[in-house]
């Protein structure tokens, strides 16, 4: 008998529920390397047409975009070689972006620990395997402030995390453990430094599909 | 209210490889070569399989001080390998905070009746498997991850295809079957029922899959995953190979776009001399490393 069971698979049942009467909130997952399938459940689960991305052609047309968790250098080094840095940073001037782990990484001006390809679109410092190595990963309660004034908490799940060191003045904590800050928003763009897809709280998800349907700002459109 | 070393975050590291290539490195030199390549993480040896088996002699986990040096050397996971059933070098690396343990038939096994009970760790485990009742028994002794064994050091994917296709074949075969149908299943795959049941109703493993032993070209990681694995570990196909910066980035890649041959066709040319490979059909039955463990 397995101690606590296999690992349960999230967000997984139901069908889709879009709105009558509305889109399907078209959401690209991040597909280079890392926990894209888990992102594209979840978001399925919620109503979302959720779908992989590794070229830029596949950017098109969609509302939003999840960057996922994973190796962090080694998804730069293949945005890098796919030609993706400047077709990602002109969809994150114009829709919503989540990112998590590697993916907040991604989204950072810089990090404390050195040089790798990242987006630089959130004015946050990062530093990566803040808070150690695997041995050091863990699960705790993190304090959510998603709506002014109302402070919730949220199943944490850190896997060699990273925290934000610094924010810019555009930049607003959403998320913080430990008195660290884990996770933060620039208007349209959220990142946290743990891994909501890999568990069954979905309010992280219904938040950026929020941001989706609510905020999108359509680029015009050229002719 | 934290909680270090759950099954979730050992099972979740394993989730953030996916996709990713694990590449055997036997220095700093070579780590960092593969860090620079896009590896997801690197596993610290002694020597790779190719030498363990030219060589021969008893092979044992790494020298700590290779290991830490690699640690220093690359912001990456560090993973390292133990012997079968030598749970004091596991101790060993779980002091060292190596990120991932590999409980490797390519080491010399030190029991050859019991594996490392790897509930009592908080570091996770990667253990091998050549079908899925051997990768339901790790994962009944706590493995957080499970690769195929292939044949290690033979540059030959063809035993790293059977195991693929062996667990696949399997899998589909349980979720096809009624619940009388799924004791006897449990009976024959000397796996616990609750492990047999959960797999048949979720057609998939409950950790993530790689597969590892014999790759050694991008074609051969793309097989790989469009068969269904996770990600691969690629060992003596780097290090042995003619340009092994070149062949490494080629390979990061094809694991990534595996389904685009357009994409392999392109990081498939001039990588120079592969690393020779050997026919396993020539090999006497005593040289197969996979028959080790149990």
């Amino acid at each position: 008998m397995v101690g606590s069971g296999p690992p349960a698979v999230p967000g997984t049942d139901g069908p889709p529920t879009g709105h009558p009467g509305t889109r399907r909130s078209k959401i690209g997952v991040l597909a280079l390397q890392g926990a894209f399938r888990e992102h594209i459940r979840m978001l399925t689960g919620l109503g979302a047409d959720a779908g992989e991305v590794r070229t830029p052609g596949e950017l098109d047309g969609l509302d939003g975009l999840v960057i996922p968790g994973g190796e962090s250098t080694t998804i730069g080094l293949l945005m890098e070689k796919g030609g993706l840095l400047t077709p990602l940073r002109e969809f994150v001037e114009a829709r919503p972006v989540f990112g998590t782990c590697a993916g907040l990484i991604m989204l950072a001006r810089s990090t404390v620990d050195g040089e790798q390809p990242l987006l630089q679109v959130m004015d946050v410092t990062v530093r990566r395997n803040a808070f150690g190595r695997q041995t050091r990963s863990f699960e705790a309660p993190v304090d959510l402030a998603l709506i002014p004034g109302v402070q919730e908490t949220f199943p944490g799940i850190f896997i060699r995390a990273p925290w934000v060191e610094r924010t810019g003045p555009d930049v607003e904590v959403i998320a913080r453990c430990d008195g660290r800050i884990v996770g933060v928003r620039q208007d349209r763009v959220i990142g946290v430094a743990f891994h909501p897809e890999l568990g069954d709280d979905t309010r992280l998800h219904a938040y950026f599909l929020g941001l989706v349907t609510a905020g999108a700002v359509r680029p015009p459109v050229r002719r | 209210m934290r909680v270090e070393g759950t099954l979730r975050v050992k099972t979740g590291l394993a989730e953030m490889l996916k996709g990713g290539v694990i590449m055997d490195v036997t220095s700093v030199g070579q780590a960092r070569i593969a860090e620079e390549a896009g590896a997801c993480a690197v596993m610290a040896l002694e020597r790779v399989p190719a030498d363990i088996r030219k060589e021969g002699g008893v092979a044992r986990m790494a020298d700590p001080e290779k290991i830490v040096e690699i640690q220093e050397a690359v912001s990456i996971p560090v993973m390292a390998k133990a012997r079968i059933g030598h749970f004091v070098e596991a101790q060993i690396l779980e002091a060292l905070e190596v990120d991932y343990i590999d409980e490797s038939e390519v080491l010399t096994p030190a029991d050859e009746a019991h594996h490392i009970n790897k509930w009592k760790f908080k570091v996770p485990f990667v253990c091998g498997a050549t079908g899925l009742g051997e990768a339901l028994r790790r994962i009944n002794e706590g493995a957080a991850m499970i690769r195929t064994k292939g044949e290690a050091g033979t540059g030959n994917v063809v035993e790293a295809v059977r195991h693929m296709r062996a667990i696949m074949d399997q899998i589909h075969a349980l979720s096809a079957m009624d619940e009388d149908e799924l004791f006897r299943a449990a009976k024959d795959y000397q796996a616990p029922y609750e492990l047999v049941a959960w797999v048949a109703g979720h057609g998939t493993l409950p950790v993530v899959n790689f597969s590892a032993g014999g790759i050694a070209t991008p074609a051969d990681a793309a097989l790989m995953m469009q068969l269904g694995a996770d990600g691969v570990f690629v060992g003596s196909g780097i290090f042995k190979s003619g340009d092994p910066a070149a062949r490494a980035r080629a390979i990061v890649e094809a694991t990534t776009h595996f389904r685009d041959p357009g994409v392999l066709a392109r990081v498939s040319r001039g990588l120079g001399e592969a690393m020779p490979g050997l026919e396993i059909g020539a090999m006497r039955p005593e040289e197969l490393i996979q028959h080790r463990g149990w």
